[in-house]
């Protein structure tokens, strides 16, 4: 094992990846080799489209471009799907389609922020508790046991009750819960790469732990950090949607939920079923291309991890 | 033995006392003075003062929180604002109507899994293994919602092969639990069979099962007798990591088909924002979680000659 090949250069990707190690002398560096084996996978760039897809979308309704009316009643209500109304319209003549747009925007924004929060927090944490053991990573283990140990639903209702139901507390709840498995895999991996040559050599050079930990140590976790957010986003989609249908979620918005508890009466009231039908399929496509994409993921980026 | 478990529950005491903390921060700090939402709008300002003083509110933070342990360790969960019963006997009401939901359904969906994906690894890279695989990828993005309404609609709405919601005692229960049963199960069953087929995947290509094999057992006996116990251990973990989804299933499937147990019980306290059950919920839910995962370690070190007791 060649421990040059871990010494991040000035100027490499910020998303290092140290592929699997072996002991051959190849020409290729194993990052860039996973990176390519991710890119020569047609069903994880299929699925990554559709993600950009989603967030095409999702930032097109942010700007008010799309979906402007979601809050109207633009004809009657319970049309089915026609021309007019391609997803139909819901109990008070809204459009559905509108509706499922404005979803996607909420259960993007909350992917995004809740992993947006929840990564920093359990990078940061990882990192000091693998990289100084003792007292703090005593300490932090306590800590993400102690939050790890309560189930995740309950907490995360519990937070979002206390703080006051609405988006921006559902995005703290979830993201401020979800910090536990990138903190508990970035230590896990930290304990393993300080032992490493490349980090005694940058300590003979005489840099202090802050650096070594951030400029040497962090590039090389970053594939394992990568996987968790992209775990961490579907988590925190399908959170959002079971909190928002409990009534804890957005207030007042349409998000996925939302119209999943909407469609339930208009389900057993008229049978009307395109509302149901539209916001569960929005959602089973958005999940559906993650769980391809991380497995894709998974399979070049972490060499301990085979579906195959 | 007895001294590896006595250790594993000392340690669960410092975890018990971090979710205390946790939880006490929360709903006492974080959420406000409840006096205001127990005496309501006209309440006047020495009303307010004396219900302070009379719910020790007055006093430090940490004298509130050694009260609330010192109660807690009694059993104490305090009363429903709503409600105003005892939440202590609330949980013991709702405690078998969800068991009699969720531990059923949780075995049968993990026993189903286990062999669906034996099935899947004996005919692994084949036909039958690549529709098994897509189907559990298909499952594990279908939101427990969707599954919830579609079946209640099309099973039990239209077609009428189930009742719609309902519950009832012992044995005559047990057609209102058949398809919120049925649900858990199909819902639990895709993430599942994935990860155990990765599981036997990768024992099934190590070399003792090529020389057991070689010694002239059969795929299955190979399987039975060689791959199963060495996976133990991984699906044991799976087995502990699947208790917190328990509580998911039962919110949302309790309060669907009408069963009065803990799941329920949340569900009214969200819409009432009924602080305390909640607050008692998240305490128990911890406590069964914690629980779990010491049985979880007392069977690894039965299961696994090389976790060390001492």
């Amino acid at each position: 094992m060649s421990a040059a090949s871990n010494i991040p250069l000035e100027g490499a990707e910020p998303l290092a990846a140290a592929g699997p190690r072996t002991g051959t002398t190849e020409p290729r560096s194993p990052r860039r080799s996973s990176w390519g084996k991710l890119l020569r996978d047609k069903s994880a760039m299929a699925a990554l489209a559709v993600i950009l897809v989603y967030v095409v979308v999702a930032l097109l309704a942010m700007s008010h471009l799309i979906a402007r009316h979601y809050q109207e009643a633009l004809g009657t209500a319970y049309v089915p799907p026609s021309r007019q109304f391609l997803l139909g319209t819901d109990l008070l003549g809204r459009s559905v389609l509108q509706r499922v747009v404005h979803g996607t925007r909420i259960a993007l924004a909350v992917g995004f922020v809740s992993t947006g929060i929840a990564i920093p927090i359990g990078v940061l944490f990882g990192l000091l508790s693998g990289f100084y053991r003792k007292r703090v990573d005593g300490f932090i283990v306590w800590f993400y046991t102690t939050v790890d140990s309560i189930p995740y639903i309950l907490l995360v209702l519990a937070l979002a009750l206390v703080m006051g139901k609405g988006l921006v507390a559902v995005c703290i709840a979830l993201g401020i819960t979800s910090w536990v498995g990138a903190c508990r895999v970035v230590r896990g991996e930290v304990i393993k790469q300080k032992e490493l040559e490349y980090v005694q050599a940058a300590r003979a050079m005489g840099a202090g732990g802050g650096r070594i930990l951030f400029r040497h140590i962090l590039p090389n976790v970053m594939h394992l950090v990568l996987i968790q957010a992209s775990l961490v986003f579907v988590d925190a989609v399908k959170s959002e949607v079971i909190l928002s249908y409990l009534g804890v979620g957005v207030q007042g918005e349409p998000s996925w939920g939302v119209m999943i508890d909407d469609a339930r009466i208009e389900l057993i009231g008229r049978g009307a079923w395109w509302q149901f039908v539209s916001a569960t399929t929005a959602m089973f496509v958005l999940l559906l291309a993650f769980n391809v994409f991380n497995d894709a993921l998974r399979d070049a980026l972490d060499p301990k991890f085979k579906t195959k | 033995m007895i001294a590896y478990v006595t250790r594993r529950l000392l340690h669960a005491i410092p975890v018990l006392l971090g979710i205390s903390i946790l939880v006490f921060m929360l709903f006492h700090v974080v959420g406000g003075n409840p006096v205001y939402r127990m005496l309501g709008k006209n309440a006047d300002a020495e009303e307010i003062a004396r219900m302070t003083h009379q719910l020790g509110l007055d006093r430090p933070v940490w004298a509130q929180y050694l009260h609330y342990l010192a109660s807690l360790a009694h059993g104490d969960f305090g009363r429903s604002w709503e409600t105003k019963q005892r939440i202590s006997t609330m949980l013991a009401e709702g405690f078998w109507p969800s068991l009699s939901l969720a531990v059923p359904s949780f075995m049968i969906a993990s026993v189903l899994a286990v062999l669906i994906s034996m099935l899947a690894v004996l005919y692994r890279y084949r036909k039958a293994d690549r529709i098994l695989v897509v189907l559990s990828v298909l499952g594990m993005s279908l939101s427990i919602l969707a599954f919830i309404i579609g079946a209640q609609f099309l099973l039990a709405y239209r077609y009428d092969l189930f009742p719609i919601s309902g519950y009832e005692n012992g044995f005559r229960g047990l057609p209102y639990l058949a398809l919120p049963m049925l649900i858990w199960v199909a819902n639990q069953l895709g993430g599942d069979v994935r990860y155990y087929r990765s599981v036997l995947l990768e024992e099934i290509n190590r070399e003792y099962v090529v020389t057991a094999r070689a010694r002239g057992l059969s795929k299955g006996q190979a399987m039975y007798r060689h791959v199963l116990p060495n996976a133990l251990i991984p699906i044991i973990t799976r087995l502990v990591m699947g208790i917190p989804l328990l509580f998911t299933g039962s919110l949302l499937l309790e309060n669907f088909f009408g069963i009065p147990g803990l799941g329920n019980m949340s569900v009214n306290a969200l819409n009432a924002s009924d602080f305390p059950v909640i607050e008692a919920m998240t305490l128990f839910g911890s406590a069964l979680y914690i629980a779990a995962n010491i049985i979880g370690d007392v069977l690894y070190a039965v299961f696994d000659p090389r976790v060390k007791l001492s």
